[in-house]
């Protein structure tokens, strides 16, 4: 068995624990470990991603991730740790790399978890991935920090850090740090941005960044299942394909527990448990749009309503949405996440109100749903910062008056923890 | 159509083209015909100059110079009836010209530098992934003043004058200093674009190979503005103190301007929708309105509008006030911060109108700007059309001069662009850089 790391060998004491993942490892892996090590660092990745849309601060950041990697990535042969990662990092690129959207969300989520492991990394192996990565920066001397140590001071103040006289700072092209550009973290002087250490991070980031954005494109292009032997093909692709389909959260396409949904009840339902989103698209009284959201809820809920009336009645609307009939259980429901990311043109009633909304507009809204006084002025705090999944969060929690520690992430996700509360385990809905 | 006819009807019409100052720029329709865009890419267009701009120093003979590289520069013509040409591509100075002079475009747009030939493109695409694609782009800026209207009273829509062209001044200061001073770039054209606003390109080697991640980067560095309240654009500033790009930009142009010319010039205190606009930034309410209270009472006595910006200045400085400290701040940046189109400059591959081209609407050419004196420029005393043609009528047969364009106000334009633009850039240019 071979690891292949990195073409620099690493040096016993200063070896870190952190792949660049710039190959694939040459290693024979059980079909088991292959599957559960994907799955661990699945969980990994969502546990990030939850962070994230709860709008949790880079310091609270760290810790979580930390906390995720220690429970999810361990190993009780200590040896076959690296490999752990290696082999679920390179088994998640297949998962991920098949569209757009996927593709999107892996590196989103594999780059934020490289950025806090990388901050955890001492000094000394930091400088290494840094050499790793081919970024032959001269630490500024002693003339050139005198010459801009004012200017220095007054960019750390201006992103509110103590600026720290003993810190090191790097002279870098402009290109190479547009993160830190684009938020004028750093002081530019003549094409050069002067980076601090802790600022290194960001660079060595941005490349991780770029290259798995590179390698994620080309791993999908090569249809890897051209690549492999057809036994490892058929014995890999349910696997690959299985992991793709589970990769937000609990499934919402199978039978809930509030299955005893029909029709008139909707309306009810709407008014109590459906999340501002889906109230939106609902209320907005034109008729396709109903049928929009009777079709989603019915791909969602109601398997018992009766799929044959169902379809007899909104076979239009199916046809209309998927193209071709018999496709619907293709209707993969929305995540806040992908709700956010889509802008809804005009005429659209979809999209996530606490972001799309005009501050009135939304306010309306809210108040209609019994929010007022200091948690609408919350709710409006959170989405002027971004934070729109808290904010809905905080919606939910207003008007349920019961906490939500898990957040809200999803429309149903939303639907079901409302109902599990308004309503006593095993009571029907009407 | 010969040049005598053009001006003959030009003469009937009895245009007074001199006339000065505030006229609005939009009325001047009649400054426009395609009989005389003719003549003017027959006698006046400077298409060597755009040439040897264009190719970057591969025009010539060294053995490293990439002969195809002006031939893979995407061009766009929109003609007469609004027909819309993409991706024309021209071999040499002289093929631009007969295309030019023979489709005699109302727009010509300049987009980026493909891997391939843009006319080509087509044949590419069974190749295989990605061979068209683009390679090489200026960095450009589009800064229009129809995005400064909830700040300027004026005028509104595409009209700009002498009292809201003070904006556009202070966006080419601010942009052009951090561009040469933080990016370190050198070879920078402002040109007016003819109506409305201003265009920008960068052109040093460094600042045509950049991703589009990093143009962004640059937009985005350029970028204050948070979103609009209560009708107005709002700078938004947090943190301790200013980044030294804004930090410049305040002390040494933003609130000079401000303080000098546009609270004045847009009359900003003295008419109270105005001030109450401003008054409304203030965070604390109970500051404004204590301050709207004595604007108010004192309508009568002669409070000057300078007098009442220093008084809102040293109430909001006082430190009496919490998290007022960046008020003062908000407020000049909101009004005079530069407001670039940001689309425009973070995508290789969007088009940008070329320098010279004459605006449909008014007439007027799209002429270099020297931004070291871009507060002297005059867009209501920028050359017409009809003025070009009249001068180049007046100046009889002269043989004594190389080119038309020296009888006319555009050799004024072409020796600017030449002496402070096109000459620095080919010494900068080594074949392939």
């Amino acid at each position: 068995m071979e690891i292949f790391r990195s073409q620099k060998k690493p040096t016993a004491e200063a070896a870190s624990n952190l792949s660049l993942y710039r190959c694939a490892p040459s290693l024979e892996v059980r079909l088991d470990d292959f599957e559960l090590y994907a799955i661990d660092r699945l969980r990994v990745l969502k546990g990030i991603s939850n962070g994230l849309s709860r709008g949790k601060r880079p310091d609270e950041m760290e810790t979580l991730v930390k906390e995720l990697w220690r429970t999810n990535m361990r190993h009780p042969d200590v040896t076959q740790l690296i490999n752990k990662d290696l082999i679920s990092h390179f088994v998640l690129r297949l998962v991920y790399c098949r569209t757009d959207e996927l593709r999107k969300w892996f590196l989103s989520m594999e780059t934020t978890l490289f950025r806090y492991r990388f901050r955890l990394e001492s000094p000394e192996s930091q400088r290494m991935l840094m050499a790793e990565f081919q970024l032959p920066y001269k630490a500024l001397n002693y003339v050139e920090y005198e010459r801009v140590k004012d200017k220095l001071t007054q960019v750390s103040r201006s992103i509110s850090q103590s600026s720290n006289v003993d810190t090191i700072f790097f002279k870098v092209p402009f290109e190479e740090v547009p993160e830190l550009v684009a938020n004028r973290r750093v002081f530019l002087l003549k094409g050069n941005a002067y980076v601090a250490m802790n600022q290194v991070a960001s660079i060595v980031v941005s490349h991780f960044r770029s290259n798995l954005s590179k390698a994620l494109v080309l791993t999908n292009s090569r249809k890897w299942t051209s690549t492999i032997r057809e036994q490892e093909k058929d014995r890999l692709t349910p696997i690959v394909e299985a992991l793709g389909s589970s990769y937000l959260g609990p499934d919402y396409s199978q039978p809930m527990e509030f299955t005893d949904i029909s029709l008139k009840d909707i309306d009810q339902l709407a008014n109590t448990s459906f999340p501002l989103c889906m109230r939106h698209l609902f209320n907005r009284g034109v008729g396709l749009n109903l049928e929009n959201a009777l079709a989603f809820w019915r791909a969602e809920f109601s398997q018992k309503v009766g799929s044959e009336r169902f379809d007899k009645e909104y076979a239009y609307t199916v046809r209309h949405n998927y193209g071709k009939e018999g496709k619907r259980t293709d209707y993969t429901p929305y995540s806040c996440q992908k709700i956010i990311s889509v802008t809804p043109s005009v005429g659209d009633h979809h999209g996530c109100p606490y972001r799309h909304f005009s501050e009135e507009n939304l306010r309306a809204a809210l108040s209609k749903m019994g929010v007022g006084g200091r948690a609408m002025d919350d709710v409006m705090d959170k989405v002027r910062n971004r934070h729109y999944q808290l904010a809905c969060t905080m919606t939910f929690e207003t008007i349920h008056a019961a906490s939500c520690d898990s957040g809200i992430n999803h429309p149903n996700q939303y639907f079901i923890q409302s109902r599990k509360l308004l309503e006593p385990k095993g009571q029907s809905l009407s | 159509m010969n040049k005598e006819e053009s001006i003959n009807e030009k003469d009937d019409m009895q245009i007074d083209v001199h006339a000065p100052g505030n006229q609005q720029l939009n009325k001047d329709s009649h400054e426009f015909s395609f009989d005389y865009l003719k003549v003017y890419y027959g006698k006046l267009f400077p298409y060597s100059d755009i040439f040897r701009w264009m190719s970057y120093g591969n025009d010539g003979k060294h053995p490293a110079c990439d002969e195809s590289y002006f031939s893979r520069r995407e061009f766009s013509f929109t003609l007469e009836n609004d027909v819309y040409l993409r991706f024309q591509s021209f071999k040499s100075a002289t093929d631009l010209e007969n295309s030019i002079k023979e489709k005699c475009p109302s727009k010509i747009d300049i987009g980026p530098v493909y891997s391939v030939d843009p006319s080509k493109r087509h044949a590419y695409v069974q190749a295989g992934n990605n061979v068209f694609t683009p390679v090489e782009r200026e960095l450009v800026f589009d800064i229009d003043i129809t995005e400064y209207d909830d700040i300027r009273y004026c005028c509104s829509g595409s009209d700009i004058c002498l009292n809201c062209w003070p904006l556009m001044a202070i966006a080419i200061k601010v942009i052009d200093t951090a561009l040469r001073d933080d990016f370190g770039f050198n070879h920078i054209l402002w040109v007016y674009s003819g109506r409305r606003g201003v265009h920008c390109w960068v052109c040093d080697g460094r600042a045509r190979r950049m991703s589009n991640e990093v143009r962004s980067s640059i937009t985005d560095y350029f970028h204050v503005y948070k979103g609009s309240e209560n009708g107005l654009k709002k700078a938004s500033l947090t943190g301790l103190a200013l980044h030294p790009f804004l930090a410049r930009a305040y002390t040494d142009v933003l609130l000079d301007y401000f303080e000098r010319t546009l609270i004045h010039n847009q009359k900003l205190f003295s008419v109270e929708d105005r001030y109450v606009k401003i008054l409304d930034i203030i965070p604390d309410k109970s500051v404004a309105s204590e301050i709207y209270e004595k604007w108010q009472g004192n309508k009568r006595s002669s409070t000057s509008e300078e007098g009442r910006w220093d008084q809102l200045k040293s109430m909001l400085q006082s430190g009496k006030h919490k998290g007022l400290r960046r008020c003062v701040e908000e407020i000049v940046f909101s009004y005079t911060f530069p407001r670039i189109d940001m689309e425009v400059s973070k995508h290789m591959n969007h088009l940008l109108k070329a320098p010279f081209c004459v605006h449909p609407k008014t007439g007027r050419v799209c002429v270099p700007i020297d931004p070291k004196h871009c507060d002297d420029f005059d867009p209501t005393f920028v050359p017409t059309l009809s003025l070009l043609l009249e001068e180049l009528n007046a100046g009889g047969v002269r043989m004594d001069v190389e080119n038309d364009w020296e009888r006319t106000s555009l050799d004024q334009s072409i020796r600017f662009f030449r002496s402070s633009f096109l000459q620095p850039l080919m010494k900068s240019c080594k074949p392939n850089n």
